[in-house]
């Protein structure tokens, strides 16, 4: 069975931890990597009639920032490591996107920072860490 | 001699403190004059009555049309409904496009700029002159505006134009040119300019003063009489840090703001009705008596008609060409869509918020009527229904909320500051894309737009209501003359474009994704 692992991946410092942790995991295991951005959006958030007209043009610009900023550098760098690489770049909701890859890619494992977040925002609004160990189709690795 | 001077000198501040409110209320006064003189014309142009009838042309116009469009797609606004609200949950939302405008932010975006002072207002003083049945009449506009809807929105996205840098600009200005190009027909540049500079007006008057008056009429209702330009220059002020300051923040609060006032308004007049659900058979009643015998209302059967469909067309704009400017910004690939996802709109706006508040000032007794012969009092012109306090417009609407909850007046002015703020942002944008249609886009050019724009803030809200309701009015309907004549001239472009759609959906070559 072929051995694959989502690591859910942004800025944070957390998730530079979860990406060495997930790089030495793949390479351990010979496991295939699939890093993945989602860009938080909700089709259900209100926007003036401005954001409305330039958000083509947003999202563009958002989508290029991502890739340039985030996600080649790591993928280049990983290859030149010589671990199998992949990325994904998705808009939504951030535990359900991560979700709907994991299952896409058919990977078995799933990697994440842990956000620091004050117990009280976590408590009202849930973490995402939080969410997706217990929604994820996988075992899921919380790094701190 | 001494005491005398010291005296005059005690008391000058006190007159000069008595002096400043009258003069402060002969600035409102000269302002009120001088603008209904020089808008008198325009509005009798468009109110003028067909000869030896008392029944404006604009009416039957707007009505005309709606009943057109309805017919000309087999009664879209029933048969698309379904499909319009799997669009608008993103049944048919192609994952990979996340991150783009969605049809329900569009359909969002587009109601704030219709939700406002037309469903609390609007209708307040619709039922005041045409009485109860003048309701009737509102909804069958509503019902049939949203034929009308469909086919300016459906227009609108498809001729927009796409500029390099990604942005867009669409609307009737745009289908006037291109839509006619396309068909070979002549004038459409014509009607494009002639549609801008009434869109320009229309966003002056409706758009904006309207909002402004109301908002003060409200305001003051709560925190008692002051001069109007007060409240204009602080709601300018604020306009003018939104549109020329680029502040996002005030507007994205307002946006978030006013749909969550506009479920809570709704949910206060369904609680309003369920406490005198006894009554509720009763004012149906009312409202279906009155919309055939007019049964004491001034002008009778065709005043109640007039009032209904009036400030139906008002309130939801149908057939008026904004909204297709609001819609043109979506990235979409069929253009269809946004036509059946904005047909919602007049059902939102008009079936149901302008029909609670009619019901709600109907079933709380604010309309007077005799005791033993069940018609409505008239004033002493004869023009209005005789109301609980004498309240008209937005006051009426508060009373007969109050009459439930006394706190409700309080939630009552904050939602129609915000619901005229919001308002007042759209049309902002819709005038000014009339604007840079008419003289380019660039920086100084819409400057000066936004700043003609906020001193109309402080005009609206200096002026009374009669005035500025009639040119608000009479600019609206403007737009709808020019923009319907084009309707009419490129439906066959909106028909060729559903029956493709409607062909594609059945074959299940346009699937859903979830």
């Amino acid at each position: 069975m072929s051995n694959k692992i989502v690591l859910g991946y942004d800025d944070s410092e957390a998730a530079k931890s979860a990406l060495a942790f997930a790089v030495s995991l793949a390479k351990a295991q010979g496991a295939e990597l699939v890093i993945a951005h989602v860009l938080e959006w909700s089709p259900y958030s209100f926007l003036t009639p401005e954001e409305i007209e330039q958000r083509h043009k947003r999202r563009e610009e958002e989508l290029k920032r991502a890739e340039d900023a985030l996600l080649a550098p790591v993928r280049k760098s990983l290859e030149d490591d010589g671990v199998t690489v992949s990325t994904e770049l998705k808009y939504g909701h951030i535990a359900e996107t991560l979700i709907d890859v994991i299952k896409k890619s058919g990977a078995n494992h799933l990697i994440i920072g842990r956000t620091g977040h004050s117990a009280l925002s976590s408590r009202l609004f849930g973490s995402v860490a939080g969410s997706l160990a217990q929604a994820a189709p996988v075992p899921v690795t919380i790094v701190p | 001699m001494r005491k005398s001077i010291k005296a005059a000198a005690l008391s000058a501040p006190l007159l000069l403190a008595a002096t400043a409110p009258a003069m402060a209320q002969s600035v409102d006064e000269r302002v009120n004059e001088l603008f209904a003189s020089s808008t008198g014309w325009f509005v009798n142009l468009i109110f003028s009555p067909f000869p030896g009838t008392s029944f404006p042309w604009i009416v039957a116009w707007l009505v005309v049309a709606a009943t057109v469009f309805t017919l000309y797609f087999g009664l879209i606004q029933f048969r698309a409904f379904p499909h319009s609200i799997s669009l608008v949950k993103g049944d048919y939302s192609d994952p990979n496009d996340a991150g783009e405008v969605s049809h329900f932010q569009a359909l969002a975006t587009a109601l704030s700029g219709t939700v406002g002072l037309g469903n609390i207002a609007g209708v307040a003083v619709a039922v005041g002159i045409g009485g109860p049945g003048a309701t009737f009449w509102m909804i069958l506009a509503g019902l049939m505006g949203m034929a009308s809807k469909f086919t300016e929105c459906t227009l609108g996205v498809k001729y927009r134009n796409e500029f390099e840098d990604g942005h867009v600009s669409g609307g009737p200005m745009y289908y006037m040119t291109k839509g006619f190009a396309e068909r070979g027909l002549p004038m459409g540049k014509f009607l494009a300019v002639l549609f801008s500079v009434f869109c320009i007006l229309g966003a002056f008057g409706g758009g904006n003063m309207f909002q402004a008056n109301q908002a003060h009429a409200q305001i003051s209702g709560v925190v008692g009489d002051y001069p109007g330009w007060i409240t204009g220059v602080v709601f300018a002020a604020v306009v003018f840090a939104v549109i020329v300051g680029g502040l996002k923040s005030i507007a994205r609060v307002t946006e978030k703001v006013v749909p969550f006032m506009g479920v809570m308004y709704v949910a206060a007049a369904l609680v309003i009705l369920a406490m005198n659900a006894d009554k509720i058979g009763w004012a149906f009643g009312q409202i279906f008596e009155g919309a055939f015998t007019g049964a004491g209302v001034a002008g009778g059967m065709v005043g109640a008609l007039i009032q209904g469909f009036k400030r139906a067309a008002f309130s939801n704009e149908a057939g008026v060409g904004s909204a297709a400017i609001a819609h043109s910004a979506v990235k979409t690939k069929e253009p269809i869509t946004e036509g059946f996802v904005s047909l919602l709109e007049p059902f939102i706006d008009t079936v149901v918020i302008c029909t609670m508040t009619a019901l709600v000032i109907i079933i709380t007794g604010q309309l007077i009527q005799d005791p033993n012969t069940g018609l409505y009092l008239l004033d002493e012109g004869a023009s209005t229904i005789q109301t609980v306090d004498g309240n008209k417009g937005v006051a009426l609407t508060s009373a007969a909320f109050s009459s439930a909850f006394g706190w409700f007046q309080y939630v009552l002015a904050l939602a129609v500051i915000l619901f005229a703020f919001s308002t007042m942002i759209s049309w902002s944008y819709y005038g000014l894309k009339a604007w840079t249609f008419l003289f380019g886009e660039g920086q100084t050019t819409e400057l000066v737009f936004k700043v003609i724009f906020c001193i109309f803030v402080v005009i609206g809200a200096a002026a009374n209501l009669g005035p500025v309701i009639d040119f608000s009015d009479a600019a609206i309907f403007a737009m709808a003359v020019v923009n319907i004549i084009a309707l009419y001239f490129l439906m066959p472009i909106v028909k060729k474009e559903l029956n493709s759609y409607m062909a594609r959906l059945k074959s299940g070559e346009i699937k859903k994704y979830s």
